[in-house]
């Protein structure tokens, strides 16, 4: 977009400022409260590029800075996203994304063994260890999804592996990943197998420092999960929630309302970790009268740096993540929250009604997280649901073939899906087996969506 | 003057028919189809009379002018000529012609058309020769370009097109060709059309009788040689003062050459041709047996699900055995298509879906058949149907496709991705335009049994889908098996 590079290229200039205050306070003790720069939110236009602001987790006295990283966007040495490509991550690109963080501030990063195809613990283990160990926080995630892996023994295994590949001997945030698809899953990962005692046990052994879950799903899981803190069953020292000001009121899909979530754990007191604080990208690339709304209010800021900015605005969140591949992103997410200027009332409330009109597009709440892949049919989910989502909110999704706009929506959708997404690996090759179905974090039925995508791109090749 | 109409002519049919082959937009079918129409031997075989009777009229009026203008092989060969008489000029001489080679030729021809023998018949068709050089190695060139830019641009105006090694021998054939007839065409001017071509035989027997012709006035002649110097046809005696008129083309370079004005194009009684003595023969024929069907099999790598992201292996589909070729909707019969085809490759070139490509068995060699691993015979494509001048595929509508069966689909259990995995599979049954597929229980008596598509060859009008989207690889557990008779559901 090009109103983003403006964005980018103005932001650029006002930088170099910037980064030398902030690298002034680098490193400084950031476990230690008294040291963290803590919220100021006083309103600042225009606005002085200051320095990272951060959260105080009262249950380690760790200060986090409220951008983390999430590492499960690698760059790959072709150039794209690791979840979006098959070649290598790219490890100098990755060193360099790293010390800028550590450089700015950035000191939470968050990995699991699953992401990258298994990649990214390993790559953020050497970009890490180059510095020193009590300079970030260190958030990895027990991901025993697949069915080999449920055991109390492969469980373990893969807590050790992580240890390994991440070169350190504790970690500081330790997460059951993403429990919450149902009641059976919750108990067959990590109840019934002994693996929360085991991981509770290791807590007191100081190789956890913090111990949380990351949810999505049924709600019914979460209440589970936060009963067994108010009975004293399980101690959640953080809990990672999908939150957004698109998921705060009115979530896409079968999404779950993230004041829902927020609320219950601002009421224990339970530091929120966000995820999705970008939808995977989609709050990113609006369409185009939603972002001339936003860019009306701040024309400097990036459409992004609203999310960003509404997922910081309550105190009871720690740190919001985000998959930064490019140093573009990195340094914009910086600059938002250099300090954080937490949105007013009346920006929330303008955000929920932009939300609303958002929910009005028929795009598919895809967050491109890569959780569904790879199909075993070899469909790439993720690329065709992100240029299905790109056509609609570039308005070239043509409603009937009376449409006079119709002939060029139809090339565009055309073309660009044969460009983006190979055509074996399209939506008509869905055989609908479901094999995805209980991965995606989002709740998409795929297999729906890929009949419904397949159905309309065969009107569009059917009617020239 | 009249050399100069014939030349921009004749370059205005051999771009519009060379666009035909390179233009995979499809877009210039509109504007030059006819140009293919108006080919003497495929209007033959489409018993176009209308055609073949303007071109015998045409050629009883002005001479051999399809060989200059219309002809693309013709015309090609002068471009090549061309080129020769600038490195050496003057280069070409009075040779006799070789009337039993050319008979004998023609011959051969009209033999193995009544034999069937259509491989013959194709490779020595001359539209066909030209089309398949095009097709073989132009166009693929011109793909290669395309794909080229779109790779450096994001318009959605350029886009890449796949560019696939179809059928070894028809490249070999076509390569053969070419080398051959340029060659022949830059040492010896229009040595193919006039001892080997068919239809330069039958024109060339014509316009012996033409009304209009080339005549020398021998009170101007001072018998330089000049005019058969450059004769491409080799066709002037100049001292006899005879011109063969079975070999001259019309091409009218002869009369601005004469430095004297002693040749003339108008209305003379026939001066008879000197018989000569057969000379050498030096036009060969080749045939290419070879043929190779190129297979890259991907080894697959079958992952269960660990970690997150990346793609699995897609193998790449292999051609089944299929008893019975398929020829597209519009061939009417396999029969129809082998008594009409010259294997010009026009209608692989315009399909838009991968679908066909040139046979690669003896008996229907560079000949079009359907297959789809690459793709199927998609509802609203009827362009093969509307490229073909020779009436081996008749023009159709996508309401007549429709009910056109071109073959039936055949389950093969073992291949079955329920029977094999276990799970669910909507694939052919999703895909299939005519519900001729349904899916039913595996074991009747367990009510969670998974479900195994039935055929109903009734409906069933032999697409490909379900053998395209068919998730079993290498081999499809459907399967398309040609009719050899389409049959009208």
């Amino acid at each position: 977009m090009k109103s983003n590079e403006i964005t980018r290229r103005s932001f650029l200039k006002s930088l170099g400022a910037g980064s030398v205050v902030a690298a002034g306070s680098l490193m400084t003790g950031c476990r230690r409260a008294a040291e963290a720069v803590e919220d100021s939110h006083k309103s600042s236009s225009p606005r002085p590029a200051g320095s990272m602001t951060y959260r105080l987790n009262h249950n380690s006295g760790d200060s986090v800075s409220i951008l983390g990283y999430g590492m499960m966007r690698l760059p790959t040495v072709k150039g794209g996203s690791a979840r979006d490509d098959s070649s290598e991550i790219d490890q100098e690109a990755v060193n360099e994304l790293v010390d800028y963080a550590l450089e700015h501030g950035v000191n939470y990063f968050d990995t699991s063994p699953v992401y990258c195809k298994g990649l990214s613990e390993r790559a953020t283990g050497i970009a890490l260890s180059r510095h020193p160990r009590d300079s970030y926080f260190i958030a990895t995630k027990l991901s025993n999804f697949s069915p080999s892996t449920r055991s109390r023994e492969e469980s373990q295994k893969m807590f050790e592996e992580s240890l390994r590949e991440l070169q350190t001997d504790y970690v500081d945030y330790l997460l059951l990943h993403s429990v919450g698809s149902s009641m059976d899953d919750l108990r067959e990962r990590f109840l019934d197998n002994g693996m929360l005692q085991w991981l509770q046990e290791q807590k007191e052994k100081g190789r956890i420092r913090n111990l949380g879950f990351s949810f999505h799903g049924d709600p019914a899981v979460y209440d589970y999960l936060l009963q067994m803190h108010d009975r004293g069953e399980a101690h959640w020292d953080f809990v990672q929630i999908q939150h957004n000001y698109s998921d705060w009121l009115n979530p896409a899909g079968n999404g779950k309302r993230s004041e829902y979530l927020y609320t219950e754990l601002e009421r224990r007191n339970i530091p929120a970790v966000v995820m999705e604080p970008l939808l995977g990208g989609r709050l990113a690339k609006l369409p185009k009268h939603i972002m001339q709304t936003l860019k009306t209010q701040r024309p400097d800021d990036s459409v992004a740096s609203w999310a960003f900015r509404f997922a910081g605005t309550h105190p009871g969140i720690l740190t919001v993540l985000s998959g930064m591949t490019y140093m573009e992103h990195l340094q914009d997410n910086i600059l938002t929250y250099s300090p954080l200027d937490p949105c007013t009332e009346e920006e929330q409330q303008m955000l929920f009604h932009m939300a609303e009109l958002l929910s009005a597009y028929p795009s598919i709440p895809c967050t491109r997280c890569q959780y569904c892949m790879p199909c075993p049919y070899g469909l790439d989910i993720p690329s065709i649901f992100a240029h299905y989502n790109t056509c609609v909110n570039e308005g070239n999704i043509a409603a009937s073939a009376s449409d006079p706009d119709y002939a060029r929506a139809r090339r565009e959708f055309l073309v660009g899906y044969d460009r983006s997404v190979p055509r074996l690996r399209q939506a008509s090759h869905c055989i609908g087996c479901g094999e995805c179905l209980p991965h995606c974090p989002q709740q998409i039925d795929i297999p729906a969506q890929m009949v419904r995508i397949d159905t309309y791109v065969e009107s569009l090749k059917q009617n020239a | 003057m009249l050399k100069i109409i014939r030349r921009v002519l004749a370059a205005i049919f051999l771009l519009g028919i060379t666009l035909l082959f390179l233009d995979f937009t499809g877009a210039s079918y509109a504007w030059f189809s006819w140009m293919a129409r108006l080919q003497f031997f495929p209007a033959v075989l489409s018993g176009s009379l209308v055609v073949v009777a303007a071109i015998i009229l045409l050629t009883l009026l002005f001479g051999r002018l399809y060989c200059s203008i219309i002809c693309p092989l013709g015309v090609w060969q002068d471009g090549i000529a061309l080129i020769g008489k600038k490195v050496r000029r003057n280069r070409y001489r009075w040779s006799p012609a070789k009337t039993c080679l050319r008979w004998a030729s023609l011959g051969l021809f009209i033999l193995a058309f009544i034999l069937g023998i259509s491989l013959v018949v194709c490779i020595l068709a001359p539209y066909s020769s030209y089309g398949r050089m095009v097709a073989s190695i132009l166009t693929p060139a011109v793909r290669y370009v395309n794909n080229l830019i779109a790779s450096a641009t994001d318009s959605s105006l350029v886009y890449h097109r796949d560019v696939w090694f179809k059928t070894g021998a028809v490249f070999f054939i076509s390569l053969g060709s070419l080398i051959l007839i340029g060659t022949l065409a830059w040492r010896n001017g229009r040595t193919w059309c006039n001892t080997v071509c068919p239809v330069g035989t039958v024109l060339g027997f014509l316009s012996r009788f033409s009304l209009l012709k080339i005549s020398i006035d021998t009170d101007k002649c001072v018998n330089c040689g000049l005019c058969a110097r450059n004769c491409k046809a080799g066709c002037i005696d100049f001292k006899n003062h005879a011109i063969d008129y079975s070999r001259c083309v019309a091409c009218m370079d002869c009369i601005g050459k004469c430095s004297t004005h002693a040749i003339s194009y108008g209305t003379v009684r026939p001066v008879k041709a000197r018989k000569a003595e057969s000379g050498s023969t030096d036009a060969g024929r080749r045939s290419f047996m070879t043929a190779t069907a190129v297979i890259a099999t991907a080894t697959a790598l079958e992952a269960k699900k660990k970690v997150d992201g990346g793609l699995a292996v897609i193998e790449d589909k292999k051609i089944p055995a299929r008893s019975c070729g398929i020829v597209p909707p519009g061939a009417e019969s396999i029969k129809n298509v082998s008594r009409h085809c010259t294997a010009c490759q026009l209608c692989i070139t315009a399909c838009p879906n991968q679908v066909l490509r040139p046979s690669a068995s003896v008996d229907s060699l560079m000949q079009p058949r359907s297959s789809f691993e690459r793709g199927y015979c998609r509802p609203e494509c009827t362009r093969c149907s509307h490229v073909c001048p020779t009436g081996a595929i008749r023009p159709i509508t996508p309401a007549e496709k429709t009910t056109i069966s071109v073959g039936h689909a055949v389950w093969i259990r073992d291949n079955c991705i329920p029977v094999t995995e276990g799970h669910n599979c909507t694939a052919c049954e999703r895909h299939c335009p005519t519900e001729a597929i349904t899916r039913v229980p595996l074991d009747p008596s367990d009510p969670q049994s998974v479900l195994v598509p039935v055929v109903d060859p009734s409906r069933c009008i032999g697409c490909g889908a379900c053998e395209y989207y068919c998730p079993a690889r290498p081999l499809a557990a459907m399967y398309i098996e040609g009719n050899s008779r389409h049959i009208t559901l």
